[in-house]
């Protein structure tokens, strides 16, 4: 229960550092955070109470094991997700390089 | 079957290759992603040819389902997938060709990014696994960021692709929380046996919460009320062939995971509410519609106006979908296509306006295109097209539209909507055209956004490449509404799409029952009027925004320009904010009308 806890927690409070931001670097840190509330919760549905991890070559069949399939789950979101934080990392040097600042509110040549 | 698997391979490989080769190649080597992008083509055709009769279920590397239980990950292939596979590839081909013109600095780089989007958004398409779709959807998105900022030179692309990049991670973040939801209660991704599994359980709020999450980050893909911020900043600023692939398909992709991933899976334990669920949907579609034919109005950049229209006709597209009938998905997959082909040859246009006056602003370019009427010609062609001029296939596949919704209890009003809509649209694009091809009215009122002006290196090169594709495009758009046996095929393929036991049936076994085709009446009477009514309305509209009328507006619709204006702010902060607070309504809302 308390895994479902922290993830709607860092859900909640990575969103919040996103909104609240001052700086794009901080920015897309927040988001990483945002991002660890689903490793959390997809870590937390495989969790069996005494579960072994599943690598079944030194394990008896029938022994209880986590769920695999969340891992590999997360594992590939974890992969994406350092994509898309590369992305932004990379846009956010370009920002800083052109226009001289990294505060997300003085973006906003676009507007209306 | 390998066909299927190839449809995503081969722009993957291609890509894969022109980025290891892009170092070595000459700078303006610029054909090369023209023969993937064929080749594309041709699959999808053939996949499209035979999924027609049957579902084609490709079980990678052989791991079949065992016992009614999926084991492996599949493509599930019907002809709405497959159709819009065959449209992505053809808008990638046509996006291909625009490059090889429009693009000042082009690599091979470019062809590699083009063709990573391309695969996922093919992948999307075919998937029949959500964690698949995720993924796919992770791709296209990737590749979508690097895209739109790719003249990363200018300030607005950096921007755009900026704000486009931190709104739609949040998005995805939430998708994949909703998938872990649905998960954790149904113990499966496969949509078919998510359904299975979830139709033997009594709805949980788990289960509500995981489809509000799911819809959430598919409608801010799809760009819909409130979730539509970053749609316009982004669209506006990338080079034109990505933008037709981003307004023509994009979009409307959002659209189609979730009325997949609602058939497939949740049609099932959802199918009870069905008319609070179709009530929610067309209010969210109406909304944004709204909302967005007005700010195309307040325009005066061409590429941001034909943004917002996108936004406007995606918010249409979801009242068709969101009507939850077989007829619904019939007119609006008809709708998709021929929108999104008339759209592709107004960003044509407009991108060649670009090109050649380096600006992209009604008060700057008013006249100046004179000596390119012909392109002005097109241009009111195109919007006419989105007023839904008969006899083309925006008009075929809105009035069948606006038969769904007439069938439907309580939306009657849709169909007046639409008209309306459409109106303020297409008034709102012939105005700008006539202005910059004729010179005529009034000067344009003043734009937040005049001040951006690109500086690119002009290439003086002849138009009559981008004129054939583009009048290509418009006849493609007019012919489409009258391709001879074309209503009874989609009103299958929709019927197909909307038959969540015979999907389960194909994909794990079982019996599956007979499939109703609904029967679609050729547009009527009833069609023409709405018709005529959108036109007139453009015509009008047109004529008052030339004639300078709304220059001084009263005070109290000042106040709302200004708001609605100052919500558009351009900040990721503001954006996200938004998001956050309609992520949280659109739960709230479907826990409590769902329960």
């Amino acid at each position: 229960m308390l895994a479902y806890v922290v993830a709607v927690w860092l859900l909640i409070v990575g969103l919040y550092g996103v909104l609240t931001s001052r700086h794009l670097v901080h920015m897309v840190l927040c988001l990483t955070v945002t991002q660890a509330s689903t490793y959390v919760l997809l870590v937390a549905i495989g969790y069996r109470a005494g579960g072994r991890a599943p690598v079944f070559a030194d394990l008896a069949p029938g022994t209880p094991v986590v769920d695999p399939i969340v891992q590999a789950l997360t594992l590939t979101d974890v992969v994406v997700e350092a994509t898309v934080t590369a992305v932004l990392l990379a846009l956010t040097v370009q920002v800083a390089t052109r226009f001289g600042t990294v505060d997300p509110d003085e973006l906003g040549a676009l507007r209306g | 079957m390998a066909v299927a698997a190839l449809v995503v391979l081969v722009p993957m490989l291609a890509a894969t290759l022109l980025a290891a080769w892009s170092p070595l190649a000459p700078r303006r080597s610029s054909l090369l992603g023209l023969a993937p992008a064929m080749a594309c083509v041709v699959l999808a055709a053939m996949l499209l040819g035979h999924s027609v009769g049957r579902r084609q279920i490709v079980w990678f590397s052989g791991w079949h389902p065992r016992g009614g239980a999926a084991i492996g990950i599949d493509f599930a292939v019907d002809p709405i997938g497959a159709g819009l596979a065959l449209f992505v590839a053809v808008l990638a081909l046509v996006a291909f060709v625009l490059a090889a013109r429009l693009i000042v600095e082009k690599s091979l780089l470019f062809d590699a990014l083009v063709l990573l989007f391309v695969a996922g958004m093919l992948g999307f398409c075919l998937s029949g696994d959500v964690f698949n779709m995720f993924v796919f959807f992770e791709l296209m998105s990737v590749a979508g960021y690097v895209l739109v900022g790719y003249e990363i030179r200018h300030r607005a692309p950096l921007e755009g692709s900026l704000t486009f990049a931190v709104t739609n991670t949040v998005g995805s973040i939430l998708f994949l929380f909703g998938i872990a939801l649905v998960y954790g209660t149904s113990g499966a991704l496969n949509l078919a046996q998510i359904g299975r599994a979830l139709h033997d359980r009594p709805l949980d709020l788990a289960v509500i919460l995981g489809f509000a999450l799911i819809a959430v980050g598919l409608l801010i893909k799809a760009a819909v009320v409130p979730f539509h911020l970053w749609t316009a900043d982004a669209y506006a600023v990338a080079t034109t062939p990505v933008c037709i692939l981003l307004a023509g398909a994009f979009s409307e992709l959002g659209l189609y995971g979730l009325m997949r991933i609602y058939w497939a899976a949740f049609h099932g334990v959802l199918g009870r509410h069905d008319a609070e669920l179709r009530a929610v949907l067309v209010v969210a579609g109406a909304l944004t519609a709204v909302l967005a034919a007005t700010m195309c109005m307040l325009q005066h950049h061409l590429k941001r106006m034909l943004a917002f229209a996108t936004i406007a006709q995606v918010g249409l597209f979801l009242i068709g979908l969101g009507l939850l009938s077989a007829d619904g998905v019939a007119g609006t997959a008809i709708w998709i296509v021929g929108d999104g082909v008339t759209k592709a040859a107004l960003f044509a246009i407009v991108g060649l306006v670009e090109h050649r006056h380096g600006s992209l602003t009604e008060g700057r370019l008013r006249g100046v295109a004179r000596s390119s009427w012909p392109l002005g010609v097109l241009f009111a062609i195109g919007a006419l097209t989105i007023a839904s001029l008969p006899p083309t296939g925006s008009f075929l596949g809105r009035s069948l539209v606006e038969d769904a919704a007439l069938k439907a209890d309580g939306y009657r009003w849709v169909p007046v909507l639409m008209a309306a809509v459409t109106a303020v649209i297409a008034g709102t694009l012939l105005r700008a055209g006539v202005r910059v091809f004729a010179g005529w009215g009034a000067r344009a009122g003043e734009d937040p956004y005049d001040a951006d002006e690109r500086d690119d290196e002009r290439a003086p090169r002849s138009g009559a490449v981008l004129l054939t594709v583009a009048s290509g495009l418009l006849a493609a758009a007019i012919g489409w509404g009258v391709v001879p046996g074309l209503r009874t095929a989609v009103a299958r393929a929709a019927a197909v799409f909307v038959d969540t036991g015979g999907y389960g049936a194909s994909v794990l076994g079982g019996v599956s029952p007979v499939v109703v085709v609904p029967e679609l009446k050729a547009p009527g009477t009833t069609g023409l009027l709405y018709a005529g009514a959108s036109l007139a309305g453009a015509l009008i509209i047109a004529t008052f925004g030339l004639l300078g009328f709304g220059r001084r507006p009263p005070q109290a619709a000042r106040v709302v320009i200004a708001t609605l204006r100052a919500i558009h702010s351009g900040r990721p902060t503001d954006y996200v904010a938004w998001t956050a607070t309609g992520a949280a309504a659109l739960c709230g809302v479907l826990a409590v009308v769902l329960r």
